[in-house]
């Protein structure tokens, strides 16, 4: 049923993404097309892999912006995407079939393979691109949050997060339940302010991304100022010191 | 958007359809066409031979076509869903009327009355669900407006409107009555594109680079650096650029050839004394009307962006 779950899932999974940290390494979209080409939603069909015009479905791309502010102060910004399965998720009833749907026990969105009919428009409803349609088998495609991971339980525990969370070598990547205000996820995005994509369209995405630090610089407020290197005071130096600081004054 | 054929068939052909349905039907109701089986048989026959010809198109648009029985299950919350219920629902009672006109040479009963109005609203519902298939959709702001509907609605009735036209010219069943609905109509949707286009250009969305990387209180941003170096499905399906490009040359031939020359043609063929010459030019108006509403329905997804152009690139919509 494409319609939304009408009672509030009593877990709400998703990520945290912190764009202070990610260092646009690409490797949380590696990981995740090798974790899922043989997972849930295989397999991520490469059209045309080794030749002139490679393309294929991913569920995680990794973009990287540029941001100037007043002060012509630039910033380079990794910017990981990948589906943020939101709580309004209009792909999910645009679906004539009713192969999209959302969880109710823990708010995953995903699509019913043998259901899907190929017609799109869950790609158009999406205002972030999560959506990639295999052109091979004729559906479409997407980030099932390694709903084959997280509850796996022939992996060790520690290994149960997504394939991205899992990769990420710096960390930049937290997976939990937003539901519970004492999950790791919450307490970052409330402890760092963290924000929608796209507020503005109320979709409600769950998945959250944690801002980038100020930059330290000649600009930043007094407290958060690096300490200036000053010159050791002449009048303790010796003697040698201050003759040669004497004479190559003059 | 990327124009897919399918869909603009499906959307102009169904449209016309349930247009020349509505119209004869409404036409016959009201006692200014005939009960005339010949005219029902070639008109009902054209419309059903338009909706069935943009219902097959559409589902060549599927990745899976062989399910496209399953788009019949969500009518709860898919727009999409209730278009395809309505568009075969619509069959039953515009079928039973076509088929009591045809061989009931229009003896007037209720069921003739009952079978009519109920065709009149399935065919009006459907062609607003075809429309709100796509305005119902927040990335896409030149969708997502109240106008699409509207022109959807206007543009069927006209487009079905210059069809029957030219039935009722070959069959000699045209009158004053009959080509100015039809002049009306064609006017209705230039002024409804017209509108349309104004609103698209001063209702862009709200949405930016800014606000899709949730970076825009830091500061101006742009891409730096694409995600991948191919093309990939998002950027084929949701970056097509082509058409605008060359929109305001695309919007000058939808006007002149869509609806303009159209209008001027049944002017035309009003004040001309030879039957086959009058034909002639009713032919011309059609195929002129066909065009226009092919550059129509091509533009209206060519010139809608997405939301997921910002990603790629826009700066805003």
């Amino acid at each position: 049923m494409t319609c939304l779950p009408v009672v509030n899932p009593t877990k709400k999974l998703g990520l945290v993404i912190d764009l202070d940290i990610c260092v646009g390494c690409h490797a949380c979209a590696v990981n995740c097309k090798e974790w899922n080409t043989g997972g849930h939603s295989a397999p991520l069909t490469d059209l045309d892999p080794y030749g002139a015009d490679p393309n294929g479905v991913w569920f995680n791309r990794i973009h990287s912006f540029e941001v100037v502010d007043e002060d012509n102060d630039s910033k380079t910004v990794h910017f990981p995407k990948s589906c943020l399965h939101c709580d309004d998720a209009p792909c999910v009833t645009v679906c004539p079939t009713g192969a999209s749907y959302k969880r109710e026990e823990d708010g995953i969105v995903l699509v019913d393979a043998d259901k899907c009919i190929g017609c799109k428009l869950c790609s158009w409803a999406c205002a972030y691109g999560a959506r990639e349609y295999d052109e091979d088998v004729g559906i479409m495609k997407k980030c099932t949050l390694c709903v084959d991971r997280i509850y796996n339980e022939n992996l060790p525990e520690a290994s149960r997060v997504p394939a991205c969370v899992s990769t990420c070598p710096v960390g930049a990547r937290s997976f939990g339940d937003f539901n519970d205000p004492k999950s790791h996820v919450s307490l970052l995005v409330a402890d760092r302010g963290g924000f929608d994509l796209m507020a503005e369209l109320d979709y409600k995405p769950v998945n959250k991304y944690l801002p980038p630090r100020p930059k330290q610089n000649e600009h930043s407020c007094a407290a958060n100022k690096p300490k200036q290197l000053t010159p050791v005071a002449t009048e303790k130096a010796g003697l040698f010191a201050r003759w040669a600081d004497k004479v190559l004054s003059l | 958007m990327h124009p897919a054929k399918s869909v603009i068939l499906f959307t102009t052909a169904s449209g016309a359809g349930y247009g020349m349905i509505f119209l004869l039907t409404l036409g016959q109701l009201l006692g200014i066409l005939p009960f005339n089986s010949t005219l029902a048989f070639s008109g009902f026959g054209t419309a059903f031979f338009l909706i069935i010809l943009g219902l097959a198109s559409s589902t060549f648009h599927l990745g899976r076509p062989e399910r496209a029985w399953r788009a019949l299950s969500q009518w709860r919350s898919s727009w999409l869903s209730r278009e395809g219920i309505l568009a075969i629902s619509s069959f039953i009672p515009a079928g039973l009327y076509a088929l009591l006109i045809v061989v009931g040479q229009g003896s007037f009963d209720g069921l003739v009355i009952f079978s009519g109005l109920v065709s009149l609203m399935l065919c009006t519902a459907t062609v607003y669900c075809t429309a709100m298939i796509y305005a119902s959709l927040k990335p896409i702001p030149a969708w997502y407006n109240r106008l699409v509907p509207t022109s959807y609605l206007v543009l069927a009735l006209s487009s079905g409107a210059l069809l029957l036209s030219c039935i009722l010219h070959f069959q000699g069943l045209s009158d004053l009555i009959t080509d100015i609905t039809t002049i009306i109509l064609l006017l209705a949707s230039l002024v409804t594109k017209f509108l349309y286009w104004q609103h698209i250009a001063e209702h862009r969305g709200r949405s930016s680079v800014g606000t899709a990387t949730g970076l825009g209180k830091l500061g101006k941003v742009r891409l730096l650096e694409a995600a991948h170096s191919e093309a990939n499905y998002l950027m084929k399906e949701m970056g097509f650029r082509i058409a605008r490009k060359h929109s305001q040359r695309l919007r000058k031939i939808t006007f002149i050839s869509g609806f303009v020359l159209p209008v001027f043609l049944i002017s035309l063929v009003g004040v001309l004394a030879s039957t086959t010459l009058a034909n002639l030019v009713m032919i011309l108006a059609i195929l002129m009307g066909t065009t226009g509403i092919l550059t129509e329905r091509w533009l209206f997804f060519a010139e809608a962006k997405h939301t997921v152009s910002l990603y790629y690139g826009a700066e805003k919509l």
